[in-house]
């Protein structure tokens, strides 16, 4: 139900991207979704791949500063007012949303946002009341 | 108790100061006549080698500065003629040119006599391997200890720096007994052990002798939980002698002075005035025990202060503080004080790696500093938020030491430089501009 995405502390410093994904590449780990929060001096490199666990050992080993975080990955239908009906539901909640990040999913029509939120099994409660799809892990790391 | 040198480290004051009044009395006599500098120093103030009596007239003598150094570059201050040298050291000169330092057989006796009695103090015995990891080269920190381990009949091992991993191997294979290099080092090779994914515990070394830059009683209990030993402070400077100049014992409570050989004396920075025990003020060194450099009162530029109370360990020579800081480490920003060691200090209190940098600058008219601090894995938290709050937190601890502010940057987990030899901790960009 949820889902482990990858983050990576990067300094803004150039070629740092590159170095990380080229670990990625060389062990054969297939980028799903990516996002970056950045301030003046640092970012973070959020990351859902197929093998979360694997990226996670092969970054450390390579000398990164790498946590693994759980996050929620819903499933948005293309009609204009579903997401608001979402993010309704979780404010209705009282659920706060620390971040997020969406990608369309390639077979079905819908999009897939991933949330970090403030209490996730609440979040996914309430959702799943209201009925709006969750994603189960297996799907999101084979989208 | 073990002690290289009973005769001296645990002798009575009176016989001490009788030592030191008849070298002092020599030592200037030989400056006087064979260094033509003293010579003009001292007919400047109408002063004779034979008004000195004894150990009390050391006041009387003019200082020695790091500039006169440098002034009479390369061998200008030396007192004996080349044939008589066996061996020159020089500083390394990281501003203008390096200071030389020439020895005879008998000044290197002298300075192994030093790292022999701070060896043995640090617990080493005959059948010991001491593994030297500082620099061998003019750097005077691996010949030093080498020397050192030699004249007290252990097994010198010269590993010299570099090469880390095959370092700890050698740790490992030989079952060293003693580690000496910088602290910075040790911290380093506390890594590298952990990296390689061996426990601290099945390595042979059971104390550690660390030198050569400034460092903090809480940097000494993080190496000795790193690499599960006792750390020991030694204290040398290059114009003096290596490192063996003063030494830590069991006690830990402030580092012993070969005070035989290297006369110390605390004094005002200012006024030159000489302070009594237990104030704070610059280190001056008089070398009464060496022959082809003798320095007279060489301000060292070191902030420490001393004790003659006997100490517990048995030794009734004079202890010094750790050294605060160098007086030419101290950076001004804003017109405070601050020494790097302060930054370490706080670092190690938040339980931070202390491996820092500092970068110092000028925006207009205002002094701006940045402390570089590697994030470590548990610090890491997956949002902006939490790690803006690590890095305030700490701008907020320096600011309550410091009394200035830093700001304080999180960078890359291993991304600071390691230093095998002296750690650089700052760069200043506005000698640059």
């Amino acid at each position: 139900m949820l889902i482990k995405q990858i983050s990576v502390f990067v300094e803004n410093k150039s070629g740092r991207l590159a170095e990380i994904t080229s670990v990625l590449a060389d062990n054969g780990i297939d980028i799903r979704a990516l996002s970056i929060a950045d301030t003046t001096d640092f970012g973070i490199l959020r990351l859902i791949v197929d093998k979360p666990d694997q990226a996670e050992k092969v970054l450390k080993e390579a000398g990164m500063t790498v946590s693994l975080t759980n996050v929620i990955a819903i499933g948005i239908p293309d009609t204009p007012g579903a997401f608001a009906k979402a993010m309704k539901v979780l404010s209705d909640t009282g659920i706060g949303i620390e971040y997020m990040y969406a990608f369309i999913s390639r077979d079905e029509g819908r999009a897939c946002v991933l949330l970090r939120v403030t209490d996730n099994e609440e979040a996914v409660a309430a959702l799943r009341k209201n009925d709006i799809e969750i994603f189960e892990e297996d799907k999101v790391y084979k989208m | 108790m073990a002690y290289f040198a009973p005769e001296i480290e645990c002798a009575s004051r009176d016989y001490l100061r009788a030592i030191q009044s008849a070298r002092l009395i020599s030592m200037v006599k030989n400056a006087y006549e064979n260094i033509e500098f003293y010579r003009k120093k001292f007919d400047e103030i109408g002063l004779k080698p034979e008004d000195i009596h004894s150990i009390d007239d050391i006041t009387k003598l003019p200082f020695t500065v790091k500039t006169d150094l440098r002034d009479n570059y390369p061998f200008g201050l030396f007192a004996v003629p080349q044939t008589d040298l066996i061996r020159i050291h020089a500083s390394s000169g990281t501003t203008g040119k390096p200071t030389v330092v020439g020895y005879t057989e008998h000044d290197i006796d002298v300075w192994a006599q030093g790292a022999a009695r701070a060896l043995v103090a640090a617990g080493a015995n005959k059948d010991d391997i001491i593994h030297v990891s500082y620099g061998y080269g003019l750097f005077t920190g691996g010949l030093g200890m080498h020397y050192g381990a030699e004249k007290m009949g252990a097994t010198a091992l010269p590993a010299s720096s570099g090469n880390t991993k095959r370092q700890v191997q050698m740790l490992m294979d030989f079952g060293s007994n003693l580690l000496c290099c910088t602290p910075s080092y040790a911290m380093f090779i506390g890594e590298t052990i952990r990296e390689m994914g061996i426990n601290p515990a099945d390595l042979k070394v059971r104390a550690g002798i660390f030198g050569a830059e400034p460092w903090t009683e809480e940097m000494r209990l993080e190496i000795e939980k790193s690499l599960n030993i006792k750390a020991y402070d030694i204290y040398g400077l290059s114009e003096i002698a290596g490192p063996g100049v003063a030494y830590d014992c069991e006690c830990q409570n402030g580092l012993h002075i070969c005070e035989d050989f290297f006369y110390p004396e605390v004094v005002n920075p200012d006024t030159g005035e000489v302070l009594p025990d237990g104030e704070y003020g610059e280190l001056v060194f008089t070398c009464i025990g060496k022959e082809a450099l003798p320095l007279i009162r060489y301000r060292t530029r070191d902030i420490c202060a001393l004790t003659h109370e006997k100490c517990d360990c048995g030794r009734t020579t004079v202890r010094m503080t750790k050294p605060r800081g160098r007086t030419d480490d101290m950076l001004i920003i804003r017109g405070i004080n601050v020494f790097p060691s302060q930054i370490e200090s706080v670092l190690l209190e938040l339980n931070m790696n202390p491996n820092y940098l500092i970068v110092v600058d000028r925006k207009g008219n205002l002094d701006t500093m940045e402390v570089l601090v590697e994030m470590q894995p548990e610090m890491f938290s997956d949002t902006i938020k939490a790690i803006e709050t690590t890095e305030h937190k700490i701008e907020i601890a320096l600011q309550s030491t410091l009394n200035v502010y830093a700001k304080v940057r999180l960078v890359e987990a291993g991304s600071l430089a390691r230093s095998e030899g002296k750690a650089k901790r700052v760069i200043d960009k506005r000698k640059e501009n």
